[in-house]
């Protein structure tokens, strides 16, 4: 029994907008792997909720006209990792959210939800981030795009103007950010299931055609600071380069000038950098291998 | 032998798999109310005031009861038996509701409402004023002189001291050439995380008070029960359901004596009492943090000339089961590895963490650490192999103990570690690992445990059964012994048509549920005990009512009794096993003879004057990746020698169970708190890294299957003991991957990165200087 003010049920995107700008206070619901436990916990006790989860169109996979990756924000993460397209072009995704928790979970979490949440544990995060995923928002005024690394503000909160009664509707991959590059992502946790990330990171490179050389290398971590972040200082000295393990060593350094992590009781600040750098090294020599390079 | 032995079908299979068996939640009457608990946010301090005028206005809100409402009166929740010397009976510290709060979530008020919403509005609608207090929650620190004091009448907060002495240990470590081997080895504190939460409801009805519980000891929390809320014990009745498992927990009287003095406070009405998983976790029981300090004094042949062991027990802020466990603990020290000059000293001591109390083990995961740790170390001191060390100096065939009378009647640990070794491959994988000197190490390592069965001679060990011939030859029978997910009944049915001559297990009719109004008195589940005191029950009244039965069929048959037995559910004469009446015609006869008719029915109370030791050992195989500080458990097998199985499948389960636990309590388990301020930080199953079953390999359970000669079915305790080597011989497989010798528990990535770090195994040249 949850401690509800009042369900709205949306029956499409601009239903959801009019039901936005009707009950600004209330709550968007999808999955509600998140919002029910925190209404459990007494946080959001006494809310109106806005049920999203009935709009179909906002669910599923597609390659759109652009040849971006489109994903629909209410798209469960155990689809995600099924799905075809993905598994082609940027399997990584599939892999990370298959991280996601436990089986039911990943059967009614949303990618929409993981990332509206603003956390920086998310499984999903990182990878996106990596990938410069465009979110798009839908409200009264249209659609708007934005990079995901915009569309996080601080920790919890996103860039989503509910007075414009807008909604997430759908998380895109361009295409000239998937074409011909392939990534590993490793989740940090303490135990193999069921568990938030300790620290997590995604990291992925396009090779040269003769797989000697590292085009362009991407690498993001969740955990590493109040909002999932990429590591520029790291990718600046993958770029370009020969692929050699010394060069994979200096990678791994290199993201201790980028990222944050703060002491807390779930883990020390020493103890999550030691892990960043371990964590850097390994999914870069992982991406390489998928890519074809050799070491 | 036939019935007994075999993998038969748990009982309860059927309905458990189908979702029809009814746990407490599932009897609840139309109309219950919900009480829930506002519980204290410090960690000590009073109680000034209670301001509940917003929460009575909540609509929906029934009561609002507070700790000044509540009686003063002391009681004790341990789940012990009863004594009747006052010296031996449990501390009483507890009251149903606390003005002086002494951990962060003790009891404070309830609100009694209607629906579940409502009392949730309520607890968070009340006002609380407090003074606080400093508060302690370290074990040694709680020692100190001028540190926080929480009862009253116990310096230092130590609850209880006890010693072992014994030969001359100052003298003994004067010996010329002797090896100093001294660690300190901490345990966690950990809790059961059962998958059903403690919860009841109570009801007034006829002047008396009844309460449905999920509880391990339904006769236990009557007393408990009477003595909390002021009434006669026998006022009470207490009815224990199915419940989803205890590990424990639940050996306790938790918030049935609450649930029943809210119910008096509302006229009687069913109120309930539910705990939510973060509840459970801090206003429940966990299990003793034990610090232990050892000191080994060995002769270069490793052969030990001395002893002593330190152990601190962190009790948290109310006694529950007290010093028992921590004497458990200590009294193993002198028994597994004998040693001829000990000195052993065990504290008890109250902190501002929650409570203590029973946990599968009871003292013994803790002491097994702390044991199998230094004689790992022992081991190395002297460059022999450990299980070879283990075999040399663990406790002798024919072993006696003085005072529970336990022998060691077989050469049970050798002959455990003897079948762990072959099973694992040990020899070959100890050379093969050598080897390994890379980012990951592969190691094996073991550790064996003490165990005993039941609580004779500390206290009372009593089974009491019921059985009666039903009018189709099956036989209904009552135990005080509790199913609590273990398989219990199954067992107690194989034992019993064992006992009495029936054709099948499936022809005992068992009453799974105990009633303490019509169920025989009994204990309950802990100890390891109830197959083993079953055991006496069980033959006992069979043999009344097979008597019962002989006589009433030597008047239908002519024939005498002496020449009677029961096979397969039919009266036989003894003698050429001619079959002379069924049991299904002999108890139709009997009922409806209009000449003589007899309800056949027998009854019987057995108090056991026995213990019996039940042993064993781990071996764990890991995998350790030291950049990343994680440690997998490739491979783990555990071997009892727990005497005769009476049902194999329900043993390796029960040895499964045990296991799973014991990989938690070694690699991730660890209630944390703040701190600055006591406050529990991680009390729900995402920020307790209970494992899963993706954190274990398969989990091989091995049997040796020596005949417990005091005991009626020739078997001895299961229940915890695969909880106890689990953990250490995690980590003296990590000792043996990466020579670093863990003295702390959790072996979980931050404690592994701290002792990689020191060791050297681990340099992050940014973090220095």
């Amino acid at each position: 029994m949850y401690d509800m003010k009042a369900l709205y049920e949306a029956e499409s995107v601009e239903h959801a907008i009019r039901l936005r700008l009707e009950h600004p206070e209330a709550q968007i619901i999808a999955g509600g792997s998140d919002v029910l436990v925190q209404m459990r916990e007494g946080k959001r006790a006494g809310k109106e909720l806005i049920s999203i989860y009935g709009i179909d169109a906002m669910r599923g996979i597609s390659i759109d006209e652009e040849e971006n990756i489109r994903i629909g924000s209410l798209t469960s993460f155990s689809h995600i990792t099924r799905d075809p397209i993905i598994q082609k072009y940027i399997n990584v995704l599939g892999e990370a959210v298959d991280m996601v928790g436990g089986p039911q979970i990943r059967n009614i979490g949303t990618i929409g939800g993981n990332t509206c949440n603003g956390v920086t544990s998310a499984d999903s995060a990182s990878t996106l981030h990596a990938w410069e995923a465009i979110v798009e928002l839908s409200g009264k005024n249209g659609v708007r795009r934005l990079p995901i690394k915009d569309f996080y503000i601080r920790a919890g909160q996103v860039d989503i103007r509910v007075e414009d009664g807008e909604i997430q509707t759908a998380i895109l991959i361009p295409k000239a950010s998937y074409e011909n590059t392939f990534g590993h992502y490793i989740k940090y946790a303490m135990r193999n299931a069921m568990d938030i990330a300790t620290l997590g990171c995604s990291v992925n490179v396009r090779l040269s055609p003769d797989k000697k050389t590292v085009e362009r290398a991407r690498i993001a971590y969740g955990v590493a600071g109040p909002v999932p972040m990429r590591a520029p200082s790291a990718e600046a000295v993958a770029n370009g380069a020969e692929i050699s393990k010394e060069m994979i060593d200096r990678f791994g350094l290199a993201v201790l000038d980028d990222i944050n992590p703060r002491d807390s009781w779930r883990a020390s600040k020493a103890f999550r950098q030691h892990i960043a750098v371990e964590m850097a090294k390994r999914c870069l020599f992982e991406s390489i291998r998928l890519a074809g390079g050799e070491l | 032998m036939s019935i007994v032995g075999k993998s038969e079908i748990r009982l309860d299979a059927f309905d458990k798999a189908t979702g029809r068996t009814k746990y407490y939640e599932d009897r609840m009457p139309a109309g219950t109310l919900y009480a829930r608990i506002r519980h204290s946010e410090i960690a000590h301090g009073f109680v000034k005031s209670v301001d509940t005028s917003e929460a009575e206005k909540i609509k929906g809100v029934v009561r609002v009861l507070t700790c000044f409402d509540a009686p003063e009166i002391d009681f004790p929740t341990a789940g012990h038996p009863w004594s009747m010397d006052p010296g031996h009976q449990d501390v009483a510290d507890r009251r149903l509701l606390n003005t002086h709060v002494r951990y962060y979530g003790d009891d404070v008020a309830v609100v009694i409402a209607e629906d579940e919403v409502s009392a949730a509005q309520g607890v968070r609608a009340i006002k609380v004023e407090y003074e606080t207090l400093p508060f302690v929650l370290d074990v040694q620190k709680a020692m100190e002189d001028g540190a926080p004091q929480l009862h009253e009448g116990y310096p230092n907060n130590i609850l209880k001291h006890t010693s072992i002495r014994k030969g001359d240990y100052a003298a003994a470590i004067t010996e010329p050439g002797l090896i100093k081997v001294e660690g300190w080895y901490d345990t966690p504190t950990v809790q059961h995380c059962h998958i059903e939460n403690h919860g009841c409801f109570a009801y007034e009805e006829n002047g008396r008070i009844t309460v449905v519980s999920s509880t391990q000891i339904p006769h236990i929390v009557r007393r408990v029960v009477g003595q909390a809320i002021g009434r006669p014990w026998a006022d009470v009745q207490i009815i224990k359901p199915y419940i989803g498992g205890g590990f424990g927990n639940k050996q306790d009287a938790l918030y049935e004596p609450l649930c029943a003095w809210c119910s008096t406070k509302v006229g009687g009405r069913p109120v309930r009492i539910d705990c939510s998983r973060e509840e459970t976790f801090v206003s429940n029981r966990v299990r003793h943090a034990i610090r232990f300090h050892i000191v080994s004094w060995i002769r270069p042949d490793g052969s030990m000339a001395a002893r002593k062991v330190d152990l601190y027990s962190n009790q948290g802020a109310y006694a529950s089961h007290g010093h028992s466990i921590v004497a458990k603990a200590m009294g193993s020290f002198p028994q597994l590895y004998p040693c001829d000059n000990m000195e052993c000293d065990a504290y008890t001591v109250y902190t501002n963490i929650p409570a203590a109390g029973a946990m599968r083990g009871y003292g013994m995961p803790q002491a097994s650490f702390a044991n199998d740790s230094n004689i790992e170390e022992c081991a190395h001191a002297v460059q022999m192999d450990p299980v070879e060390y283990r075999n040399k100096y663990i406790m002798p065939l024919g072993f006696e103990d003085g005072f529970s009378k336990n022998v060691n009647y077989y050469d049970s640990h050798r002959e455990c570690l003897e079948k762990g070794k072959e099973l694992i491959g040990y020899d070959e994988k100890i050379k093969e690992f050598a080897k390994d000197t890379g980012d990951i190490r592969r190691g094996i390592g073991c550790a064996s445990f003490w165990y005993n069965t039941a609580v004779w001679p500390i206290a009372l060990e009593t089974s009491s059964n019921r059985m009666l011939l039903n009018l189709d030859g099956t036989v209904t029978m009552q135990c005080g012994e509790t199913e609590i997910g273990q398989g219990a009944d199954t067992a107690f049915a194989q034992m019993a048509a064992e006992a009495i001559g029936l054709r099948s297990y499936k022809d005992v009719r068992i009453v799974s549920c105990q009633d303490t109004d019509t169920t025989p008195t009994g204990l309950g589940a802990y100890a390891s005990r109830q197959t083993y005191v079953a055991g006496f029950s069980i033959r006992q009244t069979a043999e009344i009512l097979r008597s019962k039965i002989f006589a009433y069929a030597e008047k239908l048959t002519r024939q005498s009794v002496d020449n009677m037995d029961i096979r397969d559910g039919n009266v036989v004469r003894k003698n050429d096993g001619k079959v002379l009446i069924s049991l299904k015609e002999l108890a139709m006869t009997a009922q409806y003879n209009p000449d003589d008719s007899e309800h056949i029915t027998a009854e019987s109370t057995f108090t056991i004057k026995n213990n019996a030791y039940s042993f064993g050992c781990t071996f764990a195989e890991v995998e350790v990746d030291i950049p990343m500080c994680k440690v997998t458990v490739k491979n783990i097998v555990n071997v009892h020698d727990c005497g005769n199985l009476i049902n194999p499948a329900l043993a390796e389960a029960q040895v499964h169970g045990g296991m799973s636990m014991a990989i938690g309590y070694g690699l991730s388990e660890q209630l944390l708190f703040d701190p600055k301020t006591g406050k529990p930080l991680n009390n729900n199953l995402l920020d307790y890294k209970l494992s899963t079953v993706m954190d274990h390999p398969d989990l091989e359970a091995a049997f040796i299957e020596n005949p417990e000669p005091t005991s009626v079915f020739g078997t001895k305790a299961l229940g915890e003991p695969p909880a106890c080597s689990g953990a250490p011989a995690i980590r003296n497989a990590i000792y043996n991957a990466t020579g670093v010798a863990l003295h702390k528990l959790p072996m979980n990535p931050h404690n592994l990165y701290a002792a990689f770090t020191e060791a050297g195994l681990i340099r992050d040249e940014w973090q220095e200087g």
